[in-house]
């Protein structure tokens, strides 16, 4: 069984996320203790709600630094909807506040030209990197897979090789990414139903094994210099 | 392409489902956690619980539904009723729901939705409107719809009330589960919460609430066109044909629909109310969750 700590940021629900990486055959830890977290095979930072919030209580409990020596020592994360937006450098909400700058690239708003939030299925499409190995919509067969967004921000990566999956309400933008040992999804997989659990699946499958020197290639694949630009 | 959503609502007191369902087979008719399922995989895109507890130490109750129906569905989730501060909200999204909906305390006190929203996010906050059709002709101001024609002519014709009277209709805001008049616009209130931080408007017309006759297109249109939030259409329902109306751009122009009777009765099921969508082209999930 493959443990996955779910970092307890004190925000959003915690539970849903813990339940449904459950559900994908994950052991399951809600904690923000650091030696905990590092007892763990993969790390999952959920989030909801607003980013300055997120940001100050994953400083106020310690996690911000679990986080970046977590990347840096490349261990599986999965960051959801605030939980990837931090990742960035900076969001428009709160007019220019400062994220965990992990990943190059902003958090900007939706246009006003459609509802916002952006709430509701919406359908990713396969990125550029989708013929690697990654947890995420099937890259050819059927029309893309709806999940389930609830949001009024998305992060503009300044390297567009890191998106494995798109979406458009008003505009397109990033929804899912790879980058390094990171995951990320602007949307909600432990809201989306069967097509979330399958993408949690495939990441507790996939996220653990990259830790392991057994487990085969690097996961998720690191971009290589090649995939980078046009 | 944002699908439009088909939401099943479900009335429950003292943490038990209190209208009368189709579901014969379940082992308690009365869980919502059993019905919640049952929808769930009738591919509802989401739910909607209604607490309508009346006593004050039962409602307790809703936060330990909130939590069991998380922890067994993977589908989004809004509580409302009696919500009455920052507090109530914040407890129930960590219960288990994804969005609270707040009703007569944001009258009482509108500053609640800033509150909660500046707390929680704006994409949790719902503030449900339950509105009546006014019966006399109010001084009404010209009232700009998005990138359509401004002016009464157009609003006269585009509204479905307006042929009666020959002024374009109008609708109050009630308070109370509808028991109190307030006064209100309900369009300016739509407006004016979404102003505040609402993230969505879930709007209830009591004209048609319980009719069958399909939802008050009119309204449903108005405040759709006037607010920059998703609205959900609700009151109404009675065939697969007026829940693709509300969310036709081209009718009501709502985000999602919403419905209880016909869905707990059985006069139609969630993948009626979607095939109808799907023939008119509009955009809908159509795999169950």
């Amino acid at each position: 069984m493959r443990k996955v700590a779910v970092l307890d940021h004190g925000m959003g629900n915690l539970r849903s996320v813990a339940k449904a990486l459950e559900a994908a055959g994950a052991d399951v830890t809600v904690t923000s203790d650091a030696a905990a977290i590092n007892r763990c095979d993969a790390a999952c930072l959920p989030g909801q709600g607003i980013f300055d919030n997120c940001m100050a209580n994953l400083a106020a409990e310690g996690l911000e630094l679990v986080v970046r020596e977590w990347v840096d020592a490349g261990r599986p994360l999965l960051g959801i909807c605030i939980g990837m937006q931090v990742l960035f450098e900076t969001s428009q909400e709160g007019g220019g506040s400062k994220g965990l700058g992990i990943l190059g690239g902003g958090v900007t708003r939706l246009p006003d030209t459609v509802s916002v939030p952006h709430i509701g299925w919406n359908q990713v499409e396969s990125g550029r990197l989708a013929a690697l190995r990654w947890p995420g919509p099937a890259s050819s067969s059927g029309p893309a897979p709806y999940f389930y967004f609830d949001h009024s921000f998305v992060p503009r990566p300044s390297d567009e090789a890191i998106v494995t999956g798109w979406c458009e309400h008003g505009e397109r933008f990033a929804a899912m990414i790879a980058a390094s040992s990171i995951t990320a999804t602007l949307f909600h997989p432990e809201k989306s139903g069967r097509a979330g659990i399958a993408l949690l699946e495939e990441w507790v499958a996939a996220g653990t094994a990259a830790i392991r020197p057994e487990g085969g290639p690097a996961w998720p694949a690191p971009i290589r210099e090649g995939d980078r630009g046009a | 392409m944002l699908a439009k959503r088909i939401i099943p609502c479900l009335d429950v007191a003292a943490g038990r489902v209190v209208k009368g369902v189709r579901f014969v087979a379940l082992r308690d008719a009365g869980d919502p956690v059993e019905l919640a399922a049952r929808y769930d995989a009738e591919g509802a895109d989401e739910l909607v619980f209604l607490d309508i507890t009346a006593s004050h130490e039962k409602r307790e109750l809703i936060y330990d539904v909130a939590t069991r129906t998380a922890e067994s569905l993977f589908i989004p989730l809004t509580i409302g009723g009696g919500v009455r501060n920052v507090d109530d909200v914040t407890r129930l999204l960590r219960a288990g729901a994804d969005k609270v909906a707040v009703n007569t305390a944001a009258l009482h006190r509108p500053e609640l939705i800033s509150e909660a929203a500046g707390a929680l996010g704006a994409q949790a906050i719902v503030v449900a409107i339950d509105a009546a059709r006014r019966t006399s002709a109010p001084a009404r101001r010209d009232r700009r719809a998005n990138g359509s024609p401004a002016g009464a002519g157009a609003e006269q014709s585009a509204s479905a009330g307006a042929e009666r009277g020959g002024f374009a209709p109008a609708w109050e805001v009630f308070a109370e589960g509808g028991r109190l008049a307030t006064g209100r616009d309900a369009v300016e209130w739509a407006v004016h919460a979404c102003a505040l931080g609402a993230g969505e408007i879930l709007l209830t017309s009591m004209d048609a609430d319980g009719t069958t006759d399909g939802y008050d297109l009119a309204l449903t249109r108005a405040v759709s066109d006037a607010v920059p939030v998703p609205v959900i259409a609700s009151g109404g329902a009675g065939a697969p044909g007026h829940l693709a109306d509300a969310v036709d751009p081209a009718a009501g122009g709502a985000e999602a629909a919403l419905a209880a009777s016909v869905f707990h009765f059985g006069t139609l099921s969630v993948m009626d109310a979607k095939r109808a969508l799907a023939a008119r082209g509009l955009p809908v999930r159509m795999e169950a969750a």
